[in-house]
């Protein structure tokens, strides 16, 4: 019991990292734009939202933990947001190519994120020392009524944050006039253009807010994942593409996102509790969430069932002159 | 008719029909001028030295030594083998993400044929064998997408992408079986003493031969691409799926073949990087080569000898920042960050190539 229950609280702590990926990569492909940038914009956010609170700890004599938090999440937010303009930018107004542009982004982030990460490190006085305590405290506060219960003792507020999200986006691509709008753009956009919908504008939108909720997944896995140090290991990396994956995994549905992030987290960690496992079949046993992820992608388009199927114009980019 | 009632937008964009070749090399010319400005005000606010100092610097870690040279001619070659083994399957207009993969089980297979034939057969026929096997590798890690692509049209980006993770527990997995010595968590150089397996030095340089292969396999698929029947099929379903079916062309059976040769020569690479350059395998035996290689296809616009040009770019930034973090005290990952600010550009610069700009009440801008 005491088994699962720990494997539970691990599954969500990593399903959270990326569930947020995942929102955010929805709400983006939902217009259209397949970014291969979120393992960048993840890094990006949570580099920012590191040295935000780091300058922060390192200024104030005694840090007060929810300011460090307030400064943390407004870094994260203003650096994910910006990498989604810098991608908007060049996909949107310049045209260029979506998955080039989506994979230099993740190129250009993982570089500024280590290359900074790396610098704190020293400015802290050597490697993995970066350590803001007090910020990371206030992340990985249980909230006072939930911790009595064993599942909910050891998660902090973003985890509910990335859920509430989750079915905020769901709301707005399914309920609102604007999420229909958007889709309309993300499914065809001429015709959307025709009937009078700012294509240009609503691309924008989805994608650098879509950036911003991506990049609080980083946040989350520097703050509390690895408890506000950083470790250079291409972690965020992996997790990105995994919630690349996921999107596929929910079928671009985020309500599903938030069981399908879990589940993932599952089959992660699965490996550390299954006993008389040798370490070779351990690496064997990492592989079950792509494999899965492969095996709904396979299953999504066999059935070729049309509210399963990515968004029509997915990945093309839209001129109006062109037709 | 009242003119100022109709509302003119102050610039809008034209495509181009044509543009001179000079003019688009001018372009990303000025694209690439303007990166590097860009790089170096960026440079001289984290270290504060003068950037013309640091782009010396640069030029002294690519090429300062024979040593560093051929080491910039090595990856140079690498980058390159897969940029001409993405080339056919882009061109087809098949997203292979997934060349990662195709590298580390091209290696996987290298070293299995290393460590267990190489004490009992002669070098050549351990590269011949090892060379087929990586090859196998690849074109199987290409083949599985390639399939469910042309029967069901599951999306190959994704796919891909996905395969490349599965080849990275592969390899943990071999490493971990493979380990030598026990409890390092790697598998140390393989074959040290006898160098069974190993690329042997031709005309007395260790990476001659890598080189030679590169060049040759460069030439073949621009060959391959341009002049040959299974080429043009290539084009045609890239250009029109539709349109292949019409005229013929089994559209299937030219997805697998073609992921088939694209996943191969990927494999190839990882032969190479086992084999020829750092004899031993772990997770980091690609090094993102396999996604940098991707952005090499694209500028290069698919044609082999346009990569060379684009390859040696990017390594020489690559070494060059490695150069500049080695002697300021930086960490590597600022070559990570040079580079992606200079494909930004680059990337941005196609642009007005492809389009050009209309001005208000302004005759029309170039």
């Amino acid at each position: 019991m005491a088994q699962i229950l720990s494997l539970l609280q691990a599954a969500i702590v990593f399903g959270t990292v990326i569930l947020f990926g995942s929102v955010g990569e929805i709400l983006t492909e939902k217009s259209g734009n397949l970014n291969l940038g979120v393992p960048g914009i993840m890094y990006l956010g949570g580099i920012a939202g590191l040295a935000g609170s780091f300058m922060y700890e390192t200024a104030a004599e005694v840090p007060v933990p929810w300011v460090g938090m307030v400064i943390a999440l407004a870094c994260a937010l203003a650096a994910s947001l910006l990498a989604g303009l810098i991608y908007s930018f060049l996909t949107i107004t310049l045209r260029a190519n979506q998955n080039v542009t989506g994979l230099t982004l993740t190129i250009f982030g993982g570089g500024v994120a280590n290359f900074f990460g790396g610098a704190l490190n020293n400015m802290a006085g050597g490697v993995g020392q970066i350590s803001v305590a007090a910020t990371s405290s206030a992340y990985r506060a249980t909230l006072p009524f939930l911790s009595s219960i064993d599942v909910f003792s050891a998660l902090g507020f973003m985890v509910y944050l990335a859920i509430i999200l989750a079915f905020l986006v769901s709301w707005f691509l399914n309920k609102s006039r604007k999420g229909l709008n958007l889709r309309a753009v993300g499914e065809n956009p001429a015709t959307a253009d025709a009937a009078g919908i700012n294509v240009t504008k609503y691309k924008y939108f989805a994608t650098c807010i879509g950036a911003a909720i991506t990049g609080l997944g980083g946040l989350y896995y520097v703050m509390d994942y690895i408890k506000g140090t950083w470790a250079i290991d291409g972690g965020i990396e992996k997790l990105g593409w995994l919630a690349v994956a996921l999107v596929i995994f929910a079928r671009w549905k985020p309500k599903h996102a938030i069981w399908g992030s879990y589940l993932f987290g599952v089959l992660f960690w699965l490996f550390f509790y299954i006993p008389g496992l040798t370490r070779s079949s351990q690496e064997l046993f990492k592989m079950l969430p792509y494999l899965v992820t492969i095996v709904v992608l396979i299953i999504v388009s066999m059935r070729r069932k049309r509210e399963n199927r990515p968004p029509e114009s997915l990945g093309l980019p839209y001129f109006r002159e062109d037709r | 008719m009242n003119k100022s009632a109709v509302k003119v937008p102050l610039v809008r964009i034209v495509k181009r029909d044509t543009i001179a070749v000079w003019r688009s090399w001018l372009v990303r010319l000025i694209g690439l001028v303007l990166a590097l400005a860009v790089s170096a005000i960026v440079i001289y606010a984290i270290v504060h030295i003068n950037p013309l100092k640091v782009y010396s610097a640069m030029f002294e870690g690519n090429f300062g030594t024979e040593k560093r040279f051929w080491v910039t001619l090595r990856d140079m070659m690498m980058l390159l083998c897969i940029g001409v083994g993405l080339a056919p399957a882009f061109k087809m207009r098949f997203w292979n993400i997934g060349a990662e993969g195709q590298i580390l089980v091209g290696g996987i297979a290298t070293a299995g044929v290393m460590i267990y034939l190489g004490k009992s057969l002669p070098t050549w026929e351990l590269l011949l064998i090892s060379l087929v096997a990586s090859c196998a590798a690849g074109a199987l890690w290409g083949f599985i997408p390639a399939l469910f692509k042309a029967r069901y049209g599951t999306n190959e980006t994704l796919f891909t992408l996905m395969m490349n993770y599965v080849a990275i527990q592969l390899t943990s997995y071999f490493v971990a079986v493979w380990e030598n010595p026990f409890g390092s968590n790697t598998v140390g150089i393989i074959n040290q003493q006898t160098k069974a397996g190993w690329f042997p030095a031709v005309f007395g340089q260790q990476y001659m031969m890598t080189l030679i292969i590169v060049m040759v396999l460069t030439a073949l698929m621009f060959i391959y691409l341009r002049y040959s029947k299974q080429g043009y099929e290539i084009a045609v379903v890239g250009e029109s799926e539709r349109t292949a079916r019409y005229v013929g062309i089994n559209v299937k059976s030219v997805v697998i073949r073609t992921m088939m040769i694209s996943g191969a020569i990927c494999g190839l690479s990882g032969y190479i990087a086992v084999a020829g350059a750092s004899h031993t395998i772990s997770t980091s035996t690609a090094g993102g080569n396999g996604f940098t290689a991707i952005i090499v296809a694209w500028l290069a616009k698919f044609n082999t000898f346009m990569m060379i040009f684009v390859a040696a770019l990017l390594v020489f930034l690559e070494k060059g920042a490695i150069q500049i973090a080695s002697q300021y005290n930086l960490n590597d990952f600022a070559s990570k960050m040079i580079t992606g600010i200079i494909l930004f550009f680059i990337l941005g610069s196609e642009f007005f190539t492809n389009y050009r700009l209309v001005f208000r009440n302004r005759k029309e801008a170039r």
